[in-house]
């Protein structure tokens, strides 16, 4: 970490100034800030001196909403309008909250994602976790004094596309701008792997508060490649809290409990799995609202009895990860732990016994995948050397095309490396059929109805040909982050119907910038602050890149007219970034962008030649 | 603007165009391709960039898919030597190798439902056997020009071994459940 650095010859000597990038756990239970300062990762603190924030977001009839601990305190006196673990609720319809048993919230079922009726209004789950993203934002930008150039968001692995899409549409409504989603476990990897310089193949195990994510890496040379993942996104600590709750229902006759008193249970429930982690018994005082009181008690022996089926259903997807990165036990040269609840003893031993080896603990669980996704930001936001850092990532579950009878076509398989794009043909099923209708789904069963349904579209226009004569091709592009982008067109006439598709529940980007634009209570001059000031740091980002591929390979790759033109845009850039107005320097970024997309295309071809000529960079340096 | 994939996976990765690869070879040239191309690279880059990137890493990432399996690397192979293996238009198969697939397929599903998992690793173990065997034969197939047709087959065959396997794991799946 202490190397000198020294500049490449031709490139500006001026240290670059050091971006703010964070990295964000957005968790189930409870979520996390942290940034690379001084080349070390660290989590930023609350203004209460914790680390970790409670996500838990409480709306009252007026005034803002309350979000962290003071929200957390009010859950048994508020539980409807105290939204906790919504994270259990993005991208969720609402046949599928319905599986976490009662809850106090008032569900309104809404197409592709439930939203819930509060104090303050109508919100979807996307809208409160952005209200807990705002305040890590808000919390980094004091902490570090300055504005990020962006963030990177974790998400659960085995999140499907419309909870990913919903987890970047909170982060953007919260005023964020992702670099990246990353999976958790991939963050954990990219903590625990740097931090103990380790090579070979590693399983990550991490059970959160509300999901649970297993993958399968192999470290190589500052690679982390994820074989496969797999994993239930909806299986945490808190269904452990349920299991307890459940029991003292029964064992006390504790009947028809009301909202409150649910709640209340629940917290117990935690602080006694909590405090059986250390001790053998443990014990809480229930008052309920109508006067009674409970003592509850329980043994770790107990405890773990009423919850080894729970414990039991982690080693399932476990076993199916192996497989899918066809290895076997004794490939797994160490076994990560991440999530709280991997504290529980019996989730350890459980492990332990599955591998054959015990697991490793030295990192905080709780800490390391924001620590990872930090590491990950300050390489993206440009601050180190992407050289030594590169994380090769999967989808975690296939994507595929209704066809006839309600099967499912594969088109991407699970355990794809992204980003990938695969094309399938359909043909028309009639004769003279100039529409076609397209229904994308995630999953990997057979029948579409046990599938989920991401998108439904309709490709119009197919010119009237006889049964089985068109050909209609459906591309499918997943980016880095892990999300899909559909479209289709009929490639035997030459009529080209192109729709971009997005999930269901997405959120355009005007949506977004609106509800941005009104969530921000100071409305317009803070929004052209905000925007004025990012275009700033995108245009001088941008010329500085520029100029060093220029010093690079201007020469060799450039006629004296193409470098003309490129300097010319470069040079209308600048000035433009010295106005105040974002729209001129929006427009000038886009004016640069094309006329060096040739530039950049060589300058690819060359690295790729170079790189696989084995005529690597640090060969050159020496 | 598309970047230029005009070179076939095997170019793409500096390998010689032959079925029989160096797979450790093959591992190298696919990260030292994703250091270069990756998405990640640039993140701080134009659009055009990133849309490149985006091009390349998908590029990389389906040549090192299709080399790294045998079945879909000896596919390929015969694909840029101008044959197909028309697997789902050409169900012609000898009598005797689909017998012997109805066979192992009755006796997966008679396993799975009889929950006899020793049954089911002495299935996979001759599966696998078989596999190896038909793989040895592509690779050697596939090395002589003049029989390259006769390699179609062995594709075709290997799909049904690939697809019996799928069948094995899910019974797998299913008793140890």
């Amino acid at each position: 970490m202490a190397l000198l650095q020294i500049a490449e010859p031709g490139e500006a000597t001026a240290p670059h100034q050091h971006r703010l990038a964070v990295g964000i756990d957005l968790g189930t239970t409870n979520s996390l800030v942290a940034t690379v300062k001084s080349g070390v990762a660290e989590v930023l603190r609350n203004h209460d001196g914790t680390l970790l924030l409670p996500s838990v977001v409480r709306y009252e009839k007026s005034g803002p909403a309350t979000v962290g601990a003071i929200a957390k305190a009010a859950q048994a006196d508020d539980p409807e309008n105290t939204i906790v673990s919504v994270k259990r609720f993005m991208g969720r319809g609402i046949a599928d909250v319905a599986r976490y048993g009662a809850l106090p919230y008032r569900f309104i079922d809404a197409p592709g994602m439930v939203k819930i009726e509060t104090a303050a209004g109508v919100k979807s789950p996307v809208d409160v976790s952005a209200e807990i993203l705002k305040v890590l934002r808000v919390q980094a930008e004091e902490s570090l004094a300055g504005e990020l150039v962006g963030a990177v968001i974790t998400v659960p692995a085995y999140f499907d596309d419309a909870q990913r899409q919903a987890t970047r549409d909170a982060a953007r409504l919260a005023g964020l701008n992702v670099l990246r989603l990353l999976n958790e476990p991939t963050a954990a990897a990219v903590a625990y792997g740097l931090d103990n310089a380790s090579e070979g193949t590693y399983a990550v195990f991490d059970l959160g508060g509300g999901t649970f994510d297993i993958s399968i890496l192999r470290l190589a040379k500052g690679i982390f490649e994820v074989l496969a993942t797999n994993g239930d996104s909806s299986l945490g600590g808190d269904d452990f809290d349920q299991a307890i709750g459940a029991h003292w229902r029964n064992a006390n006759g504790i009947a028809s409990a009301s909202h409150r008193d649910t709640r209340r249970l629940l917290m117990k429930a935690r602080e006694v799995k909590e405090l059986l982690t250390t001790q053998e018994n443990a014990e809480a005082t229930l008052p309920l609202s109508y006067g009674q009181e409970f003592r509850l008690k329980l043994s770790r022996q107990e405890f773990q009895a009423m919850t080894a089926a729970l414990v039991q259903r982690t080693l399932q997807p476990v076993k199916k990860a192996l497989r899918d990165a066809k290895l076997t036990i004794a490939d797994i040269d160490g076994i990560v732990m991440v999530g709280g609840a991997t504290r529980m003893p019996h989730v350890q031993k459980a492990v332990a016994d599955f591998f054959g080896k015990t697991p490793l603990n030295n990192l905080d669980p709780d800490k390391v995948v924001a620590l990872g996704a930090a590491i990950q930001a300050n390489v993206l936001a440009g601050n180190r050397a992407a050289d030594d850092l590169l994380l090769l990532d999967v989808i975690p579950l296939s994507l595929g095309l209704e066809t006839m009878g309600g099967l499912v076509e594969k088109v991407i398989p699970r355990n794809s490396t992204i980003p990938m794009a695969r094309a399938q043909e359909f043909t028309t099923f009639k004769d003279g059929q100039t529409a076609m209708a397209i229904h994308v789904v995630q999953g990997e069963r057979e029948l579409v109805k046990d599938c989920r349904s991401l998108a439904r579209f309709e490709l119009r226009g197919i010119p009237p040909m006889v049964a089985g004569a068109a050909r209609i091709q459906v591309m499918f592009q997943v980016d880095a982050d892990g999300l899909l982008s559909v479209s289709a067109r009929e490639t035997v006439s030459g009529v080209e119907t192109r729709i971009e598709v997005k999930p269901s529940y997405g959120l355009s980007d005007i949506e977004i910038a609106d509800m941005l634009k009104a969530s921000f209570s100071h409305a317009d001059e803070d929004m052209q602050a905000r925007a004025l000031s990012e275009q700033r740091v995108d245009a001088a980002r941008m010329i500085e890149a520029l100029q060093a591929a220029l010093a690079k390979d201007g020469v060799t790759l450039l006629s004296g007219d193409e470098r003309t033109t490129i300097e010319a845009a470069m040079k209308s850039l600048a000035a433009a970034a010295t106005g105040a107005n974002h729209h001129i320097i929006k427009d000038a970024i886009a004016q640069l962008s094309t006329v060096t997309e040739d530039f950049a295309a060589r300058r690819m071809d060359r690295s790729v030649a170079d790189a696989l000529r084995g005529k690597k960079l640090e060969d050159v340096k020496i | 603007m598309n970047a230029d994939f005009s070179r076939n996976h095997f170019e793409l990765f500096a390998l010689p165009v032959s079925f029989d690869i160096d797979v450790a070879a093959l591992e190298r040239a696919y990260r030292d391709l994703q250091r270069e191309v990756h998405p990640d690279r640039f993140a701080a880059a134009s659009d055009a960039e990133k849309r490149l990137a985006a091009q390349w890493a998908t590029r990389a990432n389906e040549g090192y898919l299709t080399l790294k399996s045998p079945l879909k690397r000896g596919r390929y192979f015969l694909h840029i030597n101008g044959i197909e293996t028309e697997e789902e238009s050409n169900t012609a198969m000898p009598i005797e190798f689909l017998e012997q697939q109805m066979e192992w397929r009755e006796a997966v599903v008679d396993a799975k439902a009889a929950r006899d998992e020793p049954k089911l690793d002495e299935l996979a173990a001759q599966r696998i056997a078989e596999e190896k065997s038909l793989f040895e034969k592509l690779a050697q197939q596939l090395s002589m020009s003049a029989a390259l047709p006769d390699a179609r087959l062995t594709v075709r065959k290997l799909r049904f071994l690939e697809k019996l396997g799928e069948e094995i794991d899910e019974a797998f799946e299913v008793i140890t459940a």
